[in-house]
C-alpha cells in the first residue's frame, strides 16, 4: 500500500498503543497540536490525554519522567521536537537512562524509547538542524536507531519497545514526506542489523538516515558511468553492525562513508577506523568520507546546501576511490 | 520549634525504635569513615551524620511497595529502607556481594527488593525520576507513594523546577523531601538563593509545603505521616523542607573552610540522637540497661556487616561489560551491544551467560 514516512511512523505509534496498555506517548505538542511534525496527528482523539500526553517545555523533566515511568513498569515513548532540544535532557539520557542498569548492578533496566527529529536542509539555522545521533552513539547503554526507509519507519518502533534498555530513534526531518509502497502487513523489523539495499562490486557506500536517498541516487548515476556501488543502510548506529560493513568491503575493496554529522570525532570516523583496523588488507584505496562542513548549520539556502553532503560530492568521492590504487 | 522536651515521648517503645534506627545510621557511617581512613573504601564518601532524623522519620511512614529516590548522601536512606548494612559496606568495598555488585559505590546504592532507586549523584537529577515513578503508579491505578530526597542545593537546578511543575500539573503521588542542611557543598543557602524560604518555592507550584525541624525525629515522622497519607489518598504532591545540619565535612576531601567551628558546635547541641535520648532519659523512659543493650545491638550489627564486607569477593573482571545492556537469553553474552561496544572480540563468550 501507499504511505509516507510520517504515516508509517503514525501507524507504528497507533499499533503500539493498541497492542500494549503500558505504552504511552509524551512530549511537547504531541496531543492537541498533533505533533510538531504531525506524526501523532489524530492520536489524542483516539487514545485520550493520559496516553497522548502533552508536556510543558521541560525536556529534562519529561525525559526524566519517562525514565521514571519506565522504571515503574510503563513503556513510554518520549518525543523530543529536535535533536538540538534533546541537549536540555542530556543529564537524564546519559547520566540516568544509559547508566542505571550498570550502576545498580543489573537491577534497574530502563525500557524507554525516545524519538526525535534530526538533520538539516530546511533552512532552520543552527539550533534546529544538527545531526547529533553519532554523538549519542558514543554512549554505552544506549541503542541508537536511524530509520531511513518506510519499512523501518513502520517497523522499528515496536521492536524498540520490546527492548529492555533505552532506545533513541532519530528521524531525519527531510524524510517525513517521502512516499512509497510498503507491504499491507508491514510490521516489526529487526533493529540490530545493517541492510544492503543495493548490490555492487566497485565500492561500498555506507550511510544511514537522511542521506540514504541521496546515496541511492548517487549509486544509480554511478551505475550509468559503469561504477556499480553497493549501498549499506546502517539502520543502527549502536550497536554498529560491523559484520555487514566488513563483509562488503572484503568484496568491493573500496569504501565511502556518507554522514550528515560533522567529520571530527564522528560516527563516520568510527566506521572508518574499524575498516582500517579490521579490513586494512582488503582495501585497494583510502576510505572516502562525505560529511557536513564543520560549521554550525547556516540559514541561507546556498550556504546550508554547501555545508551538507550532496549527490555530487558522493559521486566525486566514489570516482576517487575507484580511480585510486589498483 | 521542637516537640522534644524533657517531659518525654508519648510512645516510648516506638521512640526507642526510632532511636535505634538513627543510631544504626550513625554507627554505620562512623565505621565508613574509619574504613575510608584505612583505605578499605575509596571514591567519594558523603556521610549523613547529624541528619539521621530525616531519613529515620520519613522511612517510618512508608509502605513496602512505595518507592524511594535519594541522593549521593544516601547510606542512611538505604539502610533504613531495608538494605542490609553488609550489602552497603560490601558495595563500598567494590565486592560482588555489594547491593550493586561493586558498580555503584557509596554514591550509587540501589535495591530493587525495597524499591530503592538510588543513589543519584547528579544534584536534582533524581527528581524527574520520582515524577516518572509516580506517573507510572497513577497510570496503572496503584495507590503507591514515591518519596524523593534531595538537598537544598538542588532547588537551584532547573530539574527541580521542572519536576515541581510536572508533579503539580499532573497531580502525581510524590512526596518531595528537601533536606536543608544549609550548605550546597561549601556554598551557603543565602549565598546561592534569592529566596531562602524553600517551602515557598514549592508553594509557588501550588504544592502543599511546610518546614519541619529536621533534628526532631518525632516531628519529622509526624509531618511525613501527614504528607504521605495526603499523597496516598490522592491529594497530589506534597513537599517537606526538613531543616537539618551536616555535622561532618561534605566529603572526605573537604577542609571545611566555609563555616565556623562554633556554628557546627551550636548545631551539634541539637544532635538528633542526643535530643531524643535526652528527652527519654529525663522522663525516665530510657533505662540505662536499655540504652546499653541498644548500643550493643547496633555495634554487633555493624561489626557483622564489616565482617561480611571483608569476606566478600571482588566482582570478576570477566564481568566488566555486564549490565551495560540487559542480559538477553538469545545471545548468551550479556546483550548484543556489549561485545560491540568496545569492538573487543574477547568481550564475547565466556562468563557472560544470561541471568
Amino acid at each position: 500500500m501507499k504511505t509516507t514516512y510520517r504515516e508509517a511512523m503514525r501507524a507504528a505509534l497507533r499499533d503500539a498503543m493498541q497492542r500494549d496498555d503500558r505504552v504511552f506517548l509524551m512530549g511537547e505538542d504531541v496531543g492537541r497540536y498533533g505533533g510538531s511534525f504531525a506524526v501523532s496527528l489524530g492520536l489524542l482523539e483516539e487514545f485520550g490525554p493520559e496516553r497522548i500526553r502533552d508536556t510543558p517545555l521541560s525536556e529534562s523533566g519529561f525525559v526524566g519522567a519517562g525514565i521514571g515511568a519506565a522504571l515503574g513498569g510503563m513503556r513510554p515513548i518520549v518525543e523530543i521536537m529536535t535533536v538540538n532540544f534533546s541537549l536540555l535532557a542530556l543529564d537524564q539520557i546519559i547520566n540516568n537512562a544509559a547508566t542505571l542498569l550498570h550502576m545498580s548492578g543489573g537491577q534497574f533496566n530502563v525500557p524507554i524509547v525516545i524519538r526525535m527529529t534530526t538533520g538539516a536542509g530546511r533552512q532552520l539555522g543552527a539550533q534546529h538542524s544538527h545531526s547529533l545521533e553519532g554523538w549519542y552513539a558514543h554512549i554505552p547503554g544506549l541503542r541508537i536507531l536511524a530509520p531511513a526507509t518506510l519499512a523501518d519507519a513502520r517497523g522499528m518502533l515496536w521492536t524498540s519497545l520490546q527492548d529492555p534498555d533505552p532506545v533513541l530513534i532519530f528521524e531525519h526531518g527531510s524524510l517525513y514526506n517521502v512516499a512509497g509502497e510498503i507491504d499491507d502487513d508491514a510490521g516489526a523489523v529487526d533493529i540490530a542489523k545493517a541492510a544492503v539495499l543495493r548490490h555492487g562490486d566497485a565500492l561500498t557506500l555506507i550511510t544511514y538516515g537522511g542521506t540514504l536517498p541521496m546515496v541511492l541516487d548517487a549509486a544509480e548515476q554511478l551505475a550509468g558511468e559503469g561504477i556499480e556501488a553497493e549501498v549499506i543502510d546502517l539502520r543502527s548506529l549502536r550497536p554498529l553492525d560491523e559484520h555487514t560493513i566488513l563483509d562488503s568491503v572484503a568484496r568491493t575493496h573500496r569504501a565511502e562513508v556518507v554522514d550528515e554529522g560533522w567529520r571530527s570525532g564522528s560516527i563516520s570516523a568510527e566506521i572508518t577506523a574499524r575498516i582500517a583496523e579490521k579490513a586494512f588488507y582488503d582495501l585497494d584505496a583510502p576510505v572516502e568520507r562525505v560529511c557536513s562542513a564543520e560549521v554550525p548549520v547556516p540559514y541561507a539556502k546556498h550556504l546550508e546546501q554547501a555545508a551538507l553532503p550532496s549527490v555530487e560530492r558522493i559521486m566525486a568521492g566514489a570516482r576517487r576511490a575507484v580511480g585510486a590504487g589498483g | 520549634m521542637t516537640g522534644l522536651k524533657n517531659q518525654g515521648v508519648p510512645d516510648a517503645g516506638h521512640a526507642l525504635h526510632l532511636l535505634r534506627q538513627m543510631l544504626r545510621v550513625r554507627r554505620l557511617e562512623e565505621k565508613c569513615i574509619e574504613l575510608y581512613s584505612a583505605a578499605k573504601i575509596r571514591g567519594f564518601l558523603h556521610v549523613y551524620i547529624g541528619e539521621e532524623a530525616v531519613a529515620a522519620g520519613v522511612m517510618e511512614t512508608l509502605a513496602p511497595d512505595d518507592a524511594v529516590v535519594a541522593t549521593y548522601r544516601e547510606h542512611g536512606h538505604a539502610l533504613l529502607r531495608g538494605v542490609s548494612a553488609g550489602a552497603i559496606l560490601a558495595e563500598m568495598y567494590g565486592h560482588a556481594e555489594g547491593c550493586c555488585r561493586g558498580r555503584g559505590g557509596s554514591m550509587h546504592l540501589f535495591d530493587a527488593a525495597t524499591r530503592f532507586y538510588g543513589g543519584n549523584a547528579i544534584v536534582a537529577g533524581g527528581l524527574p525520576l520520582a515524577v516518572g515513578l509516580a506517573l507510572a503508579d497513577r497510570m496503572a491505578g496503584r495507590q503507591r507513594v514515591t518519596v524523593c530526597f534531595f538537598g537544598e542545593g538542588a532547588v537551584a537546578e532547573g530539574e527541580f523546577h521542572e519536576s515541581m511543575n510536572l508533579a503539580a500539573l499532573w497531580q502525581l503521588p510524590v512526596l518531595f523531601c528537601c533536606e536543608n542542611n544549609l550548605y550546597a557543598m561549601g556554598t551557603a543557602l543565602g549565598r546561592s538563593e534569592s529566596q531562602t524560604d524553600i517551602a515557598l518555592k514549592a508553594a509557588a507550584y501550588e504544592i502543599p509545603a511546610w518546614a519541619v525541624d529536621g533534628m526532631d525525629v518525632l516531628a519529622v515522622e509526624e509531618a511525613a505521616r501527614r504528607a504521605v497519607d495526603a499523597v496516598r489518598s490522592g491529594g497530589g504532591p506534597h513537599f517537606l523542607e526538613l531543616r537539618t545540619y551536616r555535622f561532618r565535612a561534605h566529603s572526605m576531601f573537604d577542609p571545611e573552610l566555609y563555616r565556623e567551628k562554633s556554628e557546627v558546635a551550636q548545631w551539634m547541641e541539637r544532635d538528633p540522637i542526643s535530643l531524643l535520648q535526652g528527652a527519654m532519659e529525663a522522663a525516665g523512659q530510657l533505662p540505662a540497661e536499655d540504652w546499653t543493650a541498644l548500643q550493643a545491638d547496633v555495634e554487633a550489627e555493624i561489626s557483622t556487616a564489616v565482617g561480611f564486607a571483608e569476606n566478600g569477593t571482588p566482582e570478576p573482571v570477566s564481568e566488566l561489560l555486564r549490565f551495560v545492556y540487559s542480559d538477553r537469553p538469545d545471545d548468551g553474552n550479556g546483550g548484543t551491544g556489549n561485545a560491540e561496544a568496545t569492538g573487543n572480540p574477547e568481550a564475547t563468550g565466556k562468563g557472560r551467560a544470561a541471568g
